[in-house]
């Protein structure tokens, strides 16, 4: 009986929790305007875009699963290379290329899952940052394919859907990459707020208990790593697309510990902290590198220090205190 | 960051002219979008380009052809998409008439692209991979090509005794171009050559060299990108090849101006070919050294500065022969062809394809007082790009 009673719960729960607030509304409606709003940053925007996809997929395994990973820009440079290379000697066609990008990813994901899932999380950051080294290196020295560090040339994008060509502007990427992003935040919101989402977060705050209760630890958590490798993967395709360029640096440390700083300043396991701290993260180093080209990464240095000291509750404060204000919808139904 | 001296100065005379009431209307401005790596491991080429850009504005005045010269300096870190994607935003946001710098080949050929596109100048003043100029119509290069300097290497190497050489360059585009230039035209004149590749990023020289001695060539032919020689030079005392009786050789790269003194004695007498030493011999040079070193106090001029320099000068006389046209066509037909007497000797930009002419001098590294300096012996004058004039 109490059984029943409980899966009721559950279900309302969840139900409750795929159920749109206001602030989301707000925050998208944003994103939307913002293509109205900024006409001469399509290009900052589209990088935004692409890094908020990124740290999506890195939330979805730190903020969901619990797993930390200092290695997450492997995924990055297997989508963009994949899509880079498919657009180079196969077809040139966008969609082609992302469904190309995220399918390598997922499987290098998964292919590298039972490495990175047993043990600590002081061995999975060393397994994780091992991985994306090792990939840095292959594509150094398959420069016949990858053109190793001369980076991956002549890529020439089809327009999408045969229409929309990819302009000088950053106009069609821009839509392009938000409109890739804003899909994938759908399918992956619906995700964490199911079932399986909440056996992942029942494997990240207990993993014993969660394998006590009968949860397949495991084979969950490979899925949720290849389905961020997934993500990952799309962000890649996504920017050698964009830029219609691949070079090493995707596969770079530097981007994988970006990444961490994205979802440090944002805050993991709530979804839209990748997309805020992307924001955040990509204006700051835009403004302070306009002003001080040389010293930029002083300033950075300095303001991360700060925030992770203090700031960092003083953001995240002000963020849950704007969305409490909206009246939640539906709460007395 | 735009040159602040060069604002005031624009808006000093700017209102100068406003007071007189001798100028209805305000100057006009062109804008050059100055994209380098002023961080990371090749900042010393930014720092270097940027502070010669610098110097010729100050000498020169920023105004040409009736408009007023602006330079926007941008920071790429070495990487090729920010450099991409700052190209196109100064092209779209802050409408540049001419894109300038490039400190690296993977990051002039990401740009290509864009001065295709909007149709706009791209002044090369650093990488020197030969096939720059051809990845756009629009590209003209200031610099050097690593062939044009290499080639000059292997006869010098030949008709000196030399029979075996060691390359060991670094795995990216110039790299490539040096070795296989200087290997094909030693091979011809009947030497053996064996080469070894070393990465770009985190370079660690030590095994590459262990192979070099035990292969005990007569020479090592050694090519590595600008600010990374110094560490080259103390792996090379460190496996003892110096002791061993090996020849360095090479283009100048590995004995870069900038950071030669710090490499100690083991430089010297390691003989190079390229197309500037800050000790090159004329009065040109010497009024060009000396206003550097003055507005940049401990830093000697290196060949990328001459490029940052002649680079910024073209853009001048360009403008200046159009009478301030700055249309991106207009801008490319003014530049082919142009000619003068740089620091580094006579130069000229080929109007066959837009890549740069200029005198190859093959210099040994010697003690002058308590410095290191690279000297010039000997001359090959008016060196084309062999690669392109094979074509």
């Amino acid at each position: 009986m109490s059984g029943t009673v409980l899966e009721q719960h559950v279900r309302q729960s969840l139900r409750r929790a795929r159920r749109w607030h206001p602030a989301e509304l707000a925050f998208w409606l944003l994103a939307a305007a913002s293509f109205a709003l900024f006409p001469t940053r399509f290009l900052i925007l589209n990088e935004i875009a692409i890094l908020a996809l990124f740290a999506l997929s890195l939330d979805l395994i730190l903020g969901y699963a619990g797993i930390v990973s200092l290695g997450h820009a492997a995924f990055l440079g297997m989508g963009a290379y994949s899509a880079g290379l498919l657009a180079k000697y196969v077809t040139a066609d966008p969609l082609a290329g992302l469904a190309f990008g995220m399918a390598t990813s997922a499987l290098l994901g998964l292919l590298t899952s039972p490495l990175v899932l047993r043990g600590t999380d002081l061995t999975r950051l060393m397994i994780t940052l091992g991985v994306a080294l090792i990939l840095y290196e292959v594509a150094n020295s398959l420069a016949w394919l990858t053109g190793g560090a001369d980076g991956l040339q002549g890529i020439t994008m089809a327009p999408i859907f045969g229409t929309f060509d990819f302009d000088i502007f950053g106009r069609t990427a821009y839509l392009y990459s938000l409109l890739v992003l804003f899909i994938l935040f759908l399918i992956a919101r619906r995700i964490v707020n199911s079932p399986f989402g909440l056996s992942l977060r029942g494997i990240r705050d207990n993993q014993l208990r969660a394998a006590a209760s009968g949860v397949p630890v495991p084979w969950r958590l490979a899925a949720i790593y290849a389905l961020s490798a997934a993500y990952a993967g799309a962000a890649g395709a996504l920017l050698a697309q964009t830029t219609q360029f691949v070079s090493l640096d995707v596969f770079d440390f530097h981007r994988s510990a970006d990444l961490m700083l994205v979802l440090i300043i944002g805050g993991a396991g709530y979804l839209y902290g990748g997309l805020i701290g992307a924001i955040a993260f990509k204006f700051l180093q835009d403004a302070i590198a306009t002003f001080t080209p040389q010293y930029w990464m002083f300033w950075i240095g300095l303001f991360l220090v700060l925030f992770v000291l203090g700031g960092r509750e003083l953001i995240h404060g002000a963020i849950k205190a704007l969305v409490a204000r909206f009246p939640e919808r539906g709460a007395s139904s | 960051m735009t040159f602040r001296r060069t604002v005031l100065k624009g808006f000093m005379a700017g209102a100068l002219a406003v007071t007189l009431g001798c100028a209805a209307q305000a100057q006009e401005v062109v804008k050059v979008g100055l994209i380098l790596p002023m961080t990371g491991p090749f900042a010393s080429t930014g720092r270097q380009i940027e502070a010669a850009v610098k110097l010729f504005l100050a000498q020169s005045g920023a105004t040409h052809g009736g408009k007023r010269l602006e330079v926007i300096l941008k920071d790429d870190t070495g990487n090729a998409d920010a450099t991409r994607r700052i190209a196109q935003e100064l092209v779209v946001n802050d409408k540049v008439a001419v894109l300038a710098g490039f400190g690296l080949t993977p990051l002039a050929m990401a740009t290509a692209p864009i001065a295709t596109q909007a149709k706009i100048p791209q002044i090369v003043m650093a990488a020197a991979t030969a096939s720059i100029t051809e990845a756009s119509p629009f590209i003209v290069r200031t610099s050097f090509t690593l062939p044009q300097a290499s080639e000059p290497m292997a006869d010098w190497a030949w008709s000196n005794g030399i029979k075996r050489v060691f390359t060991v360059v670094t795995d990216y585009g110039p790299g490539i171009d040096a070795e296989t230039s200087f290997a094909n035209k030693f091979k011809a004149a009947g030497g053996t050559v064996e080469s070894v590749r070393v990465p770009l990023r985190n370079p660690d020289f030590a095994p590459f060299l262990q192979r070099v001695s035990e292969a005990k060539p007569d020479a090592l032919f050694v090519f590595v990108p600008s600010g990374i020689g110094a560490q080259f030079m103390k792996q090379f005392v460190e496996r003892g090849l110096d002791k061993a009786g090996v020849k360095l050789i090479g283009p100048g790269d590995v004995v870069d101006d900038d950071i030669l003194n710090g490499m100690g004695d083991v430089a010297i007498g390691a003989i190079t070919t390229h197309h500037y030493s800050a000790k090159h011999d004329s009065a040109a040079n010497q009024a060009f050294v000396k206003a550097f070193e003055a507005a940049n106090p401990g830093v000697r001029p290196n060949f990328m500065a001459v490029g940052g320099y002649d680079g910024m000068r073209l853009i001048a006389e360009a403008l200046k022969a159009t009478n301030g046209d700055a249309s991106g066509e207009k801008l490319i037909a003014a530049m082919k062809g142009a000619s003068w007497e740089s620091p580094r000797g006579p130069i000229t930009i080929d109007p066959a394809t837009r890549d740069i002419i200029q005198n190859i001098y093959v210099r040994r590294t010697e003690k002058v007082g308590s410095d290191l300096f690279n000297i010039e012996f000997a001359t090959i004058p008016q060196v084309k790009d062999p690669v392109k004039a094979r074509k």
